[in-house]
């Protein structure tokens, strides 16, 4: 469903050239749980972003379901984006002043989905990750977990085929962590694909595929 | 994105930073309402004006004797001589015109009024019975000056009510006589109070016949003579006619000057207009200062609100989702500062009605229209750069900070 070949990005910053990304080839398939490890500067948040569409590589060609999306325009990626990749940050990255549903209606107000869907969307969402009584409140009312947790809830309302998570428990702590992370695995249970990056070992060997990742290069890829 | 939501979305920005909102509503408020007074006051200006010379009578023309070299100048008035007297005669030539309905023609003099002990400075008015017709006034007491030949010299007099109260107090006043100089006359009656209209008070006046008061003041010569035309159409009739008859009695000679009072008005109007639109224009200038502060704000919002765009971004919002939040942002900002503006405005337009009861201040439509509009474009206008800086953000970069 993904496929990645001879992936490039390339930074200047000031005189120098940054390979971000040398080369990358990777496939991955629908409903596989893969993680993305490796030291920081290695480019593993960098190849996310290109996953998500987020950002352009410098060479190389990226098909997503079968079709070419290098070259399209950024509105073009946009729509792309809504309909098939759900993103989970590491500072969750909530609107402080919407509440804790408005949040997660956020992409579907975006989509333009009619008011009476999306309230039957938001009630299941809510149910589903345990929100119901945090729904009114506004994200500086929340702990991380259910910031988290409604991050995630708002990744998944447009029932996106991809989730990206990036350091999803990168600030958390650890029994917190676990819980989010068995949250995630749901979507995964779920029939979709889930692509972890995290520096944390004892998260990253939770998934089915491994990725190690040193200086913008793919360095091992072990399946279970 | 669905218009309700994009309209609730800026709303939630709103309600959000209740400082910056405040902020910018008084700014644009402050430029709409003082658009909208600025013009109110003109505008009550310019309706006192004309509605003061409406007050004279419509259709009306006014000859005056003397030839003036530059429009507008009084003439005679400033040099205190004129070439030639207007008389009598004159005028009743003047209803040879077809176009002409009634005349008045008018001697205008101070008298020393006595009535036994009690005397009083007085501008005495000699006329015809048609000046009540042409000048509007009413009488509240008796009747006005018969009709008749207006060179019979009758001793009678119609007094203002200003003028009764301060020579006769509550005592009855027709039939009564009064002394104007060394002649005696019957009052038969008694003016409706009408105020003043251009610095003339009917109140304070005594008028008496034409005749008497050639006699009273030794003269032949008439200040001016009203004239009405049948009709508004009429009017460059009259005074072609007016200018034709004089000329041909006064040997050929062109020496009056016939003033309709459209043209006056007209003058003043344009006038009045022309200051009105120039004080707005000044007024205008805290709108754009308001337009200003709209592009401040905004630019601070997209650097303020990075991680938000760069969200928006990563949820799927496109380059022109996003510059659409900030221009409904930003109209939304500009029409609500907008109907505080008008509200205030109103508000100010009405205390000055309080303080000022006899001028119509209102703000004329085309203000009230041009305000907000003006408003909104400004915001709008000045939108453009902030909303186009937020779409071309870097979601990456936007959310790669902490």
């Amino acid at each position: 469903m993904i496929c990645l070949a001879g992936i490039e990005r390339n930074f200047v910053v000031g005189e120098e050239t940054v390979h971000a990304l040398r080369g990358v080839n990777l496939a991955i398939s629908a409903g596989e749980y893969l993680s993305i490890m490796g030291p920081s500067g290695s480019g593993k948040s960098t190849l996310l972003n290109v996953i998500g569409l987020l950002d352009r590589p410098s060479a190389g060609t990226y098909e997503l379901d079968g079709r070419d999306i290098t070259g399209r325009t950024d509105d073009e990626l946009a729509r792309v984006r809504r309909e098939k990749i759900g993103f989970v940050f590491q500072f969750f990255h909530l609107v402080p002043r919407l509440t804790a549903e408005q949040n997660i209606e956020l992409p579907m107000v975006l989509a333009g989905i009619d008011p009476a869907k999306r309230r039957t969307r938001l009630e299941r969402l809510l149910v589903e990750y345990g929100l119901e009584d945090r729904a009114r409140h506004r994200p500086s009312e929340l702990s991380g977990g259910q910031c988290q947790r409604v991050a995630i809830a708002r990744a998944m309302s447009m029932g996106p085929p991809v989730i990206l998570a990036d350091e999803p428990t990168g600030n958390l702590d650890r029994h917190t962590g676990q819980d989010v992370m068995a949250v995630l695995e749901r979507v995964h249970h779920g029939g979709g694909t889930l692509v972890l990056v995290t520096h944390d070992p004892e998260i990253g060997s939770r998934a089915h595929r491994r990725l190690r990742m040193i200086d913008g290069a793919v360095i091992s890829d072990e399946r279970l | 994105m669905r218009l309700t939501d994009m309209l609730n979305f800026a709303w939630q920005v709103m309600r959000g930073y209740p400082g910056r909102t405040f902020l910018i509503l008084l700014a644009m408020g402050i430029g709409v309402a003082s658009v909208v007074a600025v013009t109110a006051l003109g505008e009550g200006a310019r309706l006192y004006v004309s509605n003061q010379f409406g007050s004279l009578g419509t259709n009306l023309v006014i000859v005056l004797p003397g030839r003036s070299e530059t429009a507008g100048a009084m003439p005679g008035v400033l040099i205190g001589k004129t070439p030639r007297d207007l008389t009598l005669e004159d005028a009743l030539a003047l209803k040879s015109s077809r176009a002409v309905r009634y005349i008045a023609p008018l001697i205008v003099g101070a008298g020393d009024v006595r009535v036994g002990a009690r005397r009083r400075e007085t501008p005495v008015l000699g006329t015809t019975a048609e000046i009540a017709t042409i000048r509007r006034m009413d009488v509240a007491q008796g009747r006005f000056l018969p009709e008749g030949d207006p060179r019979q010299s009758l001793p009678v007099c119609v007094i203002g009510t200003t003028v009764a109260n301060e020579l006769f107090g509550t005592r009855p006043v027709l039939g009564e006589w009064l002394r104007i100089g060394d002649r005696r006359f019957r009052i038969i009656g008694v003016m409706a109070k009408q105020g003043e209209s251009l610095g003339f008070n009917t109140d304070e006046i005594v008028v008496v016949p034409l005749a008497a008061a050639q006699a009273l003041f030794n003269t032949e010569s008439l200040l001016r003579v009203l004239v009405e035309a049948k009709s508004r159409e009429q009017i460059p009739n009259v005074k072609a006619d007016v200018e034709e008859i004089i000329r041909l009695r006064h040997e050929g000679e062109r020496d009056i000057t016939v003033i309709t009072q459209d043209a006056v008005i007209a003058t003043f109007d344009r006038i009045l207009r022309a200051l009105t639109l120039a004080v707005a224009g000044i007024a205008a200038v805290s709108l754009a200062v308001a337009g200003i502060l709209i592009m401040n704000v905004m630019l601070i919002a997209v650097t303020q609100r990075r991680r938000e765009i760069g969200l928006l971004k990563a949820l799927g919002a496109t380059g022109r989702q996003i510059r659409l939040v900030f221009f409904t942002e930003a109209v939304l900002l500009a029409a609500s500062g907008a109907a505080v503006g008008i509200a205030v405005g109103q508000l100010g337009r009405n205390i000055a009605t309080h303080l000022y009861p006899m001028i119509p201040f209102q703000a004329p439509w085309w203000a009230l229209v041009a305000a907000p509009v003006v408003a909104l474009l400004t915001a709008v206008l000045f939108t453009v750069a902030p909303a186009r800086r937020a779409a071309l953000l870097d979601p990456v970069q936007a959310l790669s900070r902490r």
